[in-house]
């Protein structure tokens, strides 16, 4: 069958059971939304191309599948940049697809042309820029193997415009063989093996999980793991919903504004497991006093993050359901003849004391509302059944802090870049996934700002995402840094200047709701969250709260400073 | 800090060069010399690398050339028995007086005239960074005007003997 490049593309995104993507049309791929509407594909168009790629990396993200974004060359290209390089930070399998000018004037400075291939070499796995008809099918099928295979990522795919009207035979390739792209799956046994005789010669292990675990999907075995072997459990932002929030191993998560008792435990331990994790600087805190007194396992898929930061005593290069589901293996047979209980009794006893002395707290005496009081709020009311999806600073640290997430892919949040305005459009992105699901954004009031135009999309397409802006006229992380280590010098962090989110809700035709009394928040978000329609839900809270526990940048985890 | 050489098998295709380098300069570490040519399998590149760095940097890099999607084989050939070569062209300076000692020089590091004018030699030496070194610090009083090298080609030995 002869088939035009735009019709090749659509049918390899059939094939590949992609079911929707997100997009931005555009001179340069005219041709592929001329053929869009004979598609099964359908196609959501944002307002902005940075909220088509976070809509796609969330979508991704809620999931576990490929994303899918579609823009122009030039600026359409550019715009999508910040989301592909949220995207690789945080190892999110996204396909991004750009136009290109006609491959006669490539190189010739022609209207919207840029060179997206050299511009996110650096932040995408792999990319391409497709110079023949033949390979366009192939090269969309290895776009969607390296983007979900191994350590997944974005990849890019640049299509110059005059291939998409050209016709040849459609042939998608079964299989993907490539000579120079074996990734590792499987642990080796021996190690397997040794880190067996670790955890059972280990007073005081702990687990250490990240966004790895989440993508690989292995959140069954970390949790029989924590559970079966009596070993507490501390994630990082990326790996929340892994292991669930709610049982009594959990620590809550580690580093910058980690809990006190994840903090110490990691002082403390005599053998961390890292799971999936990759030792980020906001993690470690100051490498030389990380975890000084433990064996350190590191399993992750990628050997990179090995060794990478921290020098790790056993590594264990597996993706890490193989490498878990191993561990279970191997200690299963144990359970009848080793008091794993017994074992780490007394060490498990500890680090909870550490919990109930220094709980996860704020002052909640005055009538202000408190950011974490509506956090907590929003847990009560959904009883952790929501997908979350946060943008970048305060609300960010709330949202990871005081809502227990208890199963994974319900934290859509930019961990590894830190993209303001990230939250709102991965919120349309899962909500398109799941239509029927409470989707929730906590945002701030600078980053909502950020992607505000997706509006118009989530109620065009009727995706009734619920905003919740913890409004406190600040860029309230950084005005914390600043009251903390630059003697309050507030400089250009006082948004008192700010829309009115209620009619900013109301003109783009959704709902907006203001809380000024705390005696309002609960009944005001469970009506918000009762709507079918897109909500903003403004919430005035106290202005200068800060996020406690926090290690100061470059400081030992055991330095925090507490509520 | 230690000179290491890599040996970096890729497939040969537009952008392989930029993402080898990028692995460097994105890094901020800089790159020595860097020597590129097709093997005999089609569509295969060999790269020769060398570049400076603590063992922990070096190791990164290795472990970051094999992530990268086109590379096929990265050996770093630094603690390995290997053979190295690099090729030197060099124009050095040749009035009557001096040609005479340039010869001889020529002869003892068993370089290679290739070009020859009224007052300039052309020489070709092929060698190692042991005899290369000496060669350029001879010819430099007589005035080199151009140098090009080609960087290090290596490649690892059949035998690995312990001597």
């Amino acid at each position: 069958m002869k088939l035009t490049g735009a019709q090749i593309l659509l049918k390899c995104l059939e094939k590949e059971g992609v079911d929707v993507m997100f997009g931005f049309p555009g001179g340069a791929v005219i041709d592929i939304y001329d053929a869009i509407p004979k598609s099964s594909v359908e196609h959501i168009l944002v307002r902005h191309e940075q909220g088509a790629i976070h809509a796609a990396d969330g979508y991704a993200r809620a999931t576990g599948l490929v994303g899918v974004c579609l823009v122009t060359s030039g600026p359409g290209a550019t715009n999508a940049v910040t989301g592909i390089a949220t995207a690789y930070m945080d190892s999110i399998p996204v396909v991004i697809f750009t136009g290109q000018v006609p491959r006669v004037l490539i190189g010739n400075d022609a209207f919207q042309e840029v060179d997206i291939v050299g511009i996110t070499r650096p932040c995408t796995k792999h990319n391409y820029l497709v110079q023949n008809i033949e390979e366009l099918a192939g090269t969309i099928k290895q776009a969607f193997y390296l983007a979900r295979s191994g350590r997944p990522g974005p990849v890019l795919v640049d299509l110059p415009k005059d291939l998409m009207s050209q016709v040849t035979e459609f042939k998608y390739p079964e299989e993907v063989k490539m000579r120079s792209y074996n990734p590792t799956s499987k642990p080796h046994i021996g190690q397997v093996r040794k880190v067996v005789k670790l955890l059972k010669k280990a007073k005081k292990p702990l687990i250490y999980s990240g966004g790895g675990v989440i993508s690989s999907g292995s959140h069954e075995e970390l949790t029989w793991l924590g559970r079966q072997l009596n070993i507490p459990v501390t994630s990082t932002l990326m790996g929340l919903g892994a292991f669930p929030g709610d049982d009594d191993l959990f620590l809550g998560m580690l580093g910058m504004h980690g809990t006190y008792a994840a903090n110490m435990a990691v002082n403390n331990c005599d053998l961390l497991l890292a799971v999936g994790a990759r030792f980020d600087d906001r993690v470690t805190g100051k490498v030389d006093t990380f975890a000084p007194n433990a064996t350190i396992v590191h399993i992750d898929i990628d050997p990179t993050s090995i060794q990478k930061n921290v020098s790790v005593h056993v590594p264990l290069v597996a993706d890490c359901k193989s490498a878990l589901a191993a561990l279970k293996k191997e200690t299963e047979a144990t359970l009848g003849d080793f008091d794993w209980f017994g074992s780490h009794k007394a060490w498990v006893d500890q680090v909870q004391t550490w919990g109930i002395e220094h709980p996860l707290t704020y002052d909640d005496s005055s009538d202000t509302i408190k950011p974490q009081y509506v956090v907590e709020k929003i847990y009560e009311i959904t009883k952790g059944d929501a997908i979350i999806a946060t943008e970048v600073g305060q609300n960010q640290m709330w949202a990871a802090q005081f809502y227990k997430y208890t199963k994974p892919n319900t934290l859509l949040t930019s961990g590894g870049l830190g993209t303001m305005g990230y939250g709102f459009p991965a919120a349309m992105g899962a909500q398109r996934a799941f239509p029927d699901k409470l989707v929730i954004d906590i945002a701030g009031d600078g980053s909502i700002q950020m992607c505000i135009q997706e509006m118009m999309t989530v109620v065009c397409n009727k995706l009734p995402v619920k905003i919740v802006i913890l409004n406190n006229g600040y860029l309230g992380m950084v005005r914390q840094w600043q009251e903390l280590f630059y003697e309050k010098n507030y400089c250009e962090t006082c948004l008192d200047a700010q829309p009115d989110f209620v009619k900013l809700a109301e003109a783009y035709g959704a709902d907006g709701y203001r809380v000024t009394e705390k005696k309002d928040v609960e009944s005001t978000l469970r009506e918000a969250f009762a709507s079918d329609k897109p909500v903003i839900i403004d919430i005035r809270v106290e202005r200068e709260e800060n996020v406690y526990p926090m290690v100061p940048a470059g400081a030992s985890l055991t330095e925090m400073l507490l509520v | 800090m230690k000179k290491h050489t890599l040996s970096v098998m890729v497939e040969n295709e537009p952008g392989v060069l930029s993402r080898v380098v990028g692995l460097f300069s994105g890094r901020g570490f800089n790159i020595y010399s860097l020597n590129v040519a097709p093997t005999l399998e089609k569509g295969v590149s060999m790269m020769t690398i060398v570049a400076e760095g603590d063992d922990q940097i070096i190791e990164q890099i290795v472990k970051q050339l094999r992530k990268l999607v086109p590379t096929i084989k990265v050996k770093d050939l630094t603690d390995l028995k290997s053979v190295d070569r690099e090729m030197v062209l060099l124009k050095v300076n040749a009035e009557d007086s001096k040609r005479a000692e340039i010869l001889r020089i020529v002869d003892i590091f068993r370089c290679k005239v290739v070009d020859v004018s009224v007052d300039e030699l052309t020489l070709e030496v092929t060698g190692d960074q042991g005899k290369i070194s000496p060669l350029v610090h001879l010819l430099t009083r007589f005035g080199i005007k151009e140098i090009a090298r080609s960087g290090n080609v290596a490649m690892q030995r059949s035998m690995q003997f312990d001597l």
